[in-house]
C-alpha cells in the first residue's frame, strides 16, 4: 500500500487545545441541558446548579488534564462526545426525576446514583489511562480475560447472586447494589478476542472450498466460533437477553473478519446466527412475542406481555416531531424504564428528532474515531482492539436504538453513556480510556528504529511479534 | 487489516444512517397517524392543559375552556348544553363531535392560522391559547326553534320527542339555526371523572331515540309533499308548464305498468279537480295524482337532474359532518318516477337539504354552499379568516323561482301550508307528511318555507320524526307550520 509510507512519515499533532475546546462545548450541553430541565420543569434554574455544573466541569477537566499528561497524543474528540453524552443522559435522567416525585410510579435518587457512577466511571477511565501505559500488555492477559467474561456470564445464573429483573436474567445482586455483569464481560471480551484472534488469524485465514466466489473457512477451523455461537445462544435460553446474544456473537464475527480479512466468516456467522435466530423462533414464545410486537404494536397495547411501553414510547417520539416539546413539556414518564433502555424516546419526546439525531451523530462520531484508531494503530492486537470496541458501541447503539424506534424487534440493552445503570457507565468509561490509549499509542511519533521503512502488512507482522515477545516475557 | 477496518467503518455508517432515517419516519412522517391514534393519551392530556378556544353565537360563548382545580388545568363547559348541543358536539376525553371536532385544529390552537399567536406563547413562555370560532347561527333564531321543538309533545311510547329545524339565510347560505331533538348535555361528556364520562357515553349510545344524533344532517327520510317543490321546478324548467297554467288534474292517479290499489295514487280526500286544474291548485291542495302524473311525464332522469341541482347526492356541507348525504334514486322506472315525485319511494332528504331547496327558490333560483363557521378569531378576537358565501350554483333560473315562490305563496295563503303564515309577511311554503314505508311507524309531518317572498331573509325546513301526535293530526302542516313560523319571525324581527 503506497498510503503507508506516508503515514509512517506523517506526525499527528497533539491537538490537545481542541480537546479542551471541545469539552467546553460539551460541558455546555451537560450543564445547559440541566439547567435548561429545571426552567422546563420547575420554571427556574436548579438551584444547585453552581454545585453541579462544577462537579461535571471539575470531572471533565481532570480527565482532559490526565489525558494531557498520561496520553497527549490520544484522539481529540472521543472525550469531549462521551462527555457530552454523559451529561445529556445526566440532565435527563434528572428530568424522569423530577416526574417521579412529582407522583408519576418510578424509583428516587436516580440523578445522585448516576452522577456517583458517572465520577466511578471517570475514575476508572482515568486509572486505566495511568497504569495502562501501552495496551499491547493486555495481550498477556488474553486467556485470563476470556475466562473472567465468561465467569462474568455465567453469574447471573448461580443461584444466591443471580436476580430476575423484568424477564432477563443478566443481573447480580452485591449487596444493595444490582449490576450487569455483562456490561464488563464485553470489555473482557474484545480483549479475549483481540488476543486470540491476532495469534491465530493466519491460520483462521486459510481458505477452504470457494463457494458462489466467497472462500469458505475449512472446517477444521469451525471451533471457535462455533463456541461463541453456542455461548450466544445459551445466553439467549438461559438468560432471555436477546440483545447480549446479539451483541456478542455480532462483535466477534466483525472481529474474526478484520483478522482473517475473510468475507466467508461473515458468510458462516450469519448463516449460523439466522439460524440460531430461527430456532430460537420456533422453539420460544417469548421471541415470537417479540417479533409479533416488532411487525404490530398497536393490537398488545393492553396485553401482559405487551408493547405497552414500546407503543407509548412512539406515540412520545411523534409527539415531539422535529424540535420536540422541550424538557418539561412532554410525558417521558409515561415510559416504563424510560431512563434506562428507553432513554432515547424520553429524548425524542423532549428534544424531538434533532435531539436523536444529535446523539446518533455523536456515537457515529465515537465509532468513526475508534475505526480511526484502528486504520493506524500499528500492531495487530491494538488494531483487532480498537475495531472491537468500536464495534461494541455501534452494535449495542444499533441494538437499542433501532430496538426502540421499531428498526428491529426490542432487545433490552443500555444505550452507552446516556442511560441509567452503573455496570454499563463504567465499562463504557473503561472502553473510552482503552480507545484513548490505542488511539494515543497509534498517533505518537514512531519512534526512531532501523528499517521503519515497511509496508503496512509488515508492521501488522512486527507488531505481533513484539507481543509474542511480551507473552514469552 | 485496513481493508476489513474500512468495510466494517461503512457497514457500521449503514447502521447510524438507518438509524437516523428511521427516526425521521417516525418523527416526521409517521407523526401525525401517531397523533391520531386512540389509545394516545398525550394528546388529550395536552388539550386538557391549555385553554381550548371558545364556540361563539352572537356576543356569546356556547362552549368555552374554564379553569378548573382539579387533575387539568382546564375543564369545557357549555352554558347552554341542550340547546347547542348538536353543532358544539362534546369535547371528552374519548372523542369528540361537531365543531368541537371539524374546527379542532383551530380550537386546540394547531391551526397554521394560529401559527403567529403560537409562535407569540412559546417566545414568552405562556401556555397557548386556541383560537375562537364564530357561528352563523343566529340566537334569537335558535331560541325560537329549540323553545317550539321542546313544546311538541312527547311520544308516549319513547317519552320523547323526535324532531328537528334547520334555518338558512338564502342569500348567503349561513345557518341560522339549527336544533334537533332528543339532545343531551355536553358538559356531562367533558367531565374530568372520565368513568362518569363513559358511563353516560354508553347510556347515549345505545338510548333508542339516539340523543346524540344531530338530526338536522345526519337523518334522511322520505322528504313527501315538500318534494313536490323540486317536481314543481322540472316541470316549470322544461318550459311545458307555466305557474298560471294548467296541470292534469284527477281524483285517482294510476301509475303506469300497474294495475289494481297498489298502483293508484290519490288525493286523501283533497279536491284535485278532474283532467286539468290550475298549477296553483295542484300546489295548494297538494295534489299527489297532479305531481305523479307529471313526474311519469317528466321522467326520472330529469326529476333526478333538478334535485341534484338542489343538492341531492352531494357533500356540500364542509364545516360541520359527519353529513348524511340526501339521496334521489338512480335508474327508477316509470312507476318508480311517479312516486319520487312526491316525495316517497327511496328519496331521501336531511331536513338541511329541503331547507336548501327553499333557500334556493327563495335566492332567484340560486343555490349557496350552507355554512356555519362565520370567522374563525385569534384568542385576542381578531379575525383571521372570515367565510365567503359561495355559489354551488344556478338551481332554476330566475323566471322559474318567480313561478316556484307564486305557487308556494298561495299554498300559505290559501292552501295545505296555512299554519305558516305570519301577519303582516308574506310567506311562501310547503307542507309534507311522508309514509315512513312501516305500518306502526307514524308518518314524518314536514314543512318547508322561506319568508318574507319578495326579499326572502330566512328559509326553515321542519321534520317531525316522532311526537305525541296522532296520525290523523300529523298531516297539513298544524305542527310543524307554527316552529317554522316561530323561527321565520325570529330572524325577521
Amino acid at each position: 500500500m503506497s498510503q503507508a509510507g506516508l503515514v509512517m512519515g506523517f506526525v499527528h499533532r497533539r491537538r490537545r487545545g481542541a480537546e479542551l475546546f471541545l469539552l467546553l462545548l460539551a460541558l455546555a450541553v451537560g450543564i445547559g441541558a440541566y439547567a435548561a430541565v429545571g426552567v422546563g420543569v420547575e420554571g427556574r434554574v436548579p438551584a444547585d446548579i453552581i454545585g453541579y455544573g462544577s462537579w461535571l466541569a471539575g470531572l471533565a477537566i481532570v480527565a482532559h488534564v490526565v489525558v494531557r499528561v498520561v496520553a497527549p497524543y490520544a484522539d481529540p474528540v472521543l472525550l469531549p462526545a462521551v462527555t457530552a453524552l454523559n451529561g445529556l443522559g445526566l440532565a435527563v435522567i434528572h428530568r424522569l426525576q423530577l416526574a417521579y416525585d412529582a407522583g408519576a410510579p418510578g424509583p428516587t435518587g436516580l440523578p445522585q446514583k448516576q452522577l456517583t457512577w458517572m465520577t466511578l466511571g471517570v475514575v476508572l477511565f482515568l486509572l486505566t489511562l495511568i497504569v495502562l501505559r501501552d495496551h499491547r500488555v493486555l495481550a498477556r492477559f488474553t486467556y485470563t480475560s476470556g475466562l473472567a467474561a465468561i465467569v462474568l456470564l455465567l453469574m447471573p445464573l448461580a443461584p444466591g447472586i443471580g436476580k430476575t429483573i423484568n424477564g432477563a436474567r443478566i443481573w447480580i445482586g452485591v449487596g444493595p447494589f444490582s449490576l450487569q455483569p455483562g456490561e464488563i464481560a464485553k470489555v473482557l471480551l474484545v480483549i479475549a478476542f483481540a488476543g486470540y484472534l491476532v495469534l491465530h488469524r493466519d491460520a483462521l485465514a486459510l481458505a477452504g472450498r470457494r463457494v458462489l466466489g466467497v472462500d469458505l473457512p475449512r472446517g477444521r477451523d469451525l471451533g471457535p466460533i462455533l463456541g461463541m455461537w453456542l455461548i450466544s445462544l445459551g445466553i439467549l435460553v438461559f438468560q432471555r437477553d436477546l440483545g447480549s446474544s446479539l451483541l456478542f456473537f455480532g462483535l466477534f464475527l466483525v472481529m474474526l473478519y478484520v483478522a482473517t480479512e475473510r468475507p466467508g466468516w461473515l458468510v458462516v456467522g450469519t448463516l449460523l446466527f439466522a439460524g440460531g435466530a430461527g430456532l430460537a423462533y420456533q422453539l420460544f414464545g417469548h421471541v415470537q412475542n417479540r417479533v409479533n410486537i416488532w411487525l404490530d404494536p398497536l393490537p398488545y397495547y393492553d396485553r401482559t406481555p405487551g408493547s405497552f411501553q414500546i407503543v407509548e414510547s412512539l406515540f412520545g417520539m411523534a409527539w415531539g416531531g422535529l424540535i420536540g416539546r422541550g424538557f418539561g413539556g412532554g410525558s417521558p414518564e409515561r415510559v416504563p424504564f424510560a431512563y434506562s433502555d428507553f432513554i432515547i424516546g424520553a429524548i425524542g419526546e423532549e428534544l424531538g428528532l434533532t435531539g436523536v439525531i444529535a446523539v446518533v451523530l455523536l456515537y457515529g462520531l465515537i465509532v468513526e474515531r475508534a475505526l480511526r484508531a484502528a486504520l493506524i494503530c500499528r500492531d495487530g492486537f491494538g488494531k483487532l482492539m480498537a475495531t472491537g470496541l468500536a464495534a461494541v458501541v455501534a452494535l449495542q447503539v444499533f441494538v437499542v436504538i433501532g430496538g426502540v424506534t421499531r428498526l428491529i424487534p426490542l432487545t433490552g440493552l443500555t444505550t452507552p453513556f446516556l442511560s441509567y445503570g452503573g455496570s454499563s457507565l463504567i465499562a463504557n468509561w473503561v472502553i473510552a480510556a482503552l480507545l484513548l490509549r490505542i488511539s494515543d499509542q497509534a498517533r505518537r511519533p514512531v519512534p526512531e528504529m532501523a528499517g521503519t521503512e515497511t509496508s503496512d502488512e509488515q508492521a501488522d507482522e512486527q507488531a505481533t511479534q513484539m507481543v509474542r515477545m511480551v507473552d514469552r516475557a | 487489516m485496513n481493508k476489513p477496518i474500512r468495510t466494517i467503518a461503512i457497514f457500521c455508517l449503514l447502521l447510524f444512517v438507518a438509524l437516523m432515517l428511521n427516526a425521521t419516519w417516525l418523527q416526521y412522517w409517521k407523526a401525525s397517524d401517531y397523533d391520531d391514534n386512540a389509545l394516545n393519551r398525550r394528546v388529550i392530556e395536552d388539550a386538557y392543559s391549555q385553554q381550548r378556544g371558545a364556540i361563539l353565537v352572537g356576543d356569546e360563548a356556547v362552549a368555552e375552556s374554564v379553569e378548573s382545580d382539579d387533575q387539568y388545568d382546564y375543564l369545557r363547559t357549555y352554558p347552554q348544553p341542550f340547546k347547542y348541543a348538536h353543532v358544539t358536539g362534546y369535547f371528552s376525553f374519548y372523542d369528540q363531535t361537531g365543531i368541537e371536532r371539524s374546527e379542532n385544529a383551530v380550537l386546540s390552537g394547531d391551526d397554521d392560522l394560529l401559527f403567529v399567536n403560537k409562535l407569540v406563547d412559546l417566545l414568552s413562555n405562556k401556555s397557548g391559547k386556541g383560537g375562537n370560532v364564530q357561528l352563523t347561527l343566529d340566537p334569537d333564531a335558535q331560541d325560537a326553534a329549540y323553545a317550539a321543538l321542546e313544546k311538541l309533545p312527547k311520544d308516549p311510547d319513547t317519552g320523547t320527542v323526535e324532531a328537528s329545524v334547520v334555518a338558512i339565510a338564502p342569500a348567503t347560505g349561513k345557518i341560522l339555526a339549527m336544533a334537533s331533538l332528543p339532545t343531551y348535555d355536553p358538559n356531562k361528556l367533558a367531565s374530568h371523572d372520565f368513568g362518569a364520562v363513559q358511563e353516560d357515553y354508553d347510556r347515549l349510545s345505545q338510548d333508542p331515540t339516539e340523543p346524540l344524533l344531530n338530526r338536522a344532517i345526519q337523518t334522511t327520510l322520505p322528504p313527501g309533499s315538500t318534494f313536490k317543490i323540486v317536481t314543481a321546478a322540472a316541470a316549470l324548467s322544461s318550459g311545458n308548464y307555466t305557474a298560471d297554467g294548467q296541470v292534469p288534474g284527477g281524483a285517482t292517479y294510476q301509475l303506469p305498468q300497474t294495475s289494481g290499489s297498489t298502483g293508484e295514487i290519490d288525493n286523501e280526500g283533497r279536491s284535485c279537480g278532474t283532467d286539468q286544474i290550475p298549477f296553483a291548485q295542484a300546489m295548494e291542495e297538494s295534489c299527489n295524482t297532479t305531481f305523479a302524473a307529471l313526474g311519469v311525464e317528466l321522467g326520472a332522469d330529469a326529476l333526478r337532474e333538478q334535485a341534484e341541482k338542489f343538492g341531492f347526492d352531494q357533500r356540500y356541507l364542509q364545516d360541520l359532518g359527519p353529513q348524511a348525504v340526501s339521496n334521489f334514486p338512480a335508474d327508477a322506472n316509470e312507476p318508480q318516477a311517479g312516486q319520487s315525485a312526491i316525495g316517497q319511494f327511496e328519496v331521501r332528504a336531511t331536513p338541511l337539504q329541503m331547507a336548501m331547496v327553499a333557500a334556493a327558490v327563495a335566492n332567484q333560483g340560486v343555490l349557496m354552499r350552507p355554512y356555519i363557521v362565520d370567522s374563525i378569531q385569534s384568542p385576542s378576537l381578531e379575525t383571521l379568516r372570515q367565510t365567503e358565501p359561495e355559489e354551488l350554483g344556478e338551481a332554476v333560473t330566475p323566471e322559474v323561482a318567480d313561478g316556484l315562490t307564486q305557487l308556494l305563496v298561495s299554498t300559505v295563503e290559501e292552501g295545505t301550508a296555512s299554519p305558516g303564515a305570519i301577519a303582516g309577511v308574506t310567506v311562501a311554503g310547503k307542507t309534507g307528511t311522508a309514509q315512513s314505508g312501516d305500518p306502526d311507524v307514524p308518518p314524518y309531518a314536514w314543512y318547508v318555507s322561506f319568508a318574507p317572498a319578495q326579499d326572502p331573509e330566512v328559509a326553515v325546513a321542519v321534520v317531525i320524526q316522532s311526537a305525541g301526535i296522532d296520525r290523523g293530526e300529523i298531516a297539513g302542516g298544524t305542527y310543524g307550520g307554527p316552529i317554522a313560523k316561530a323561527v321565520m319571525e325570529a330572524v325577521i324581527r
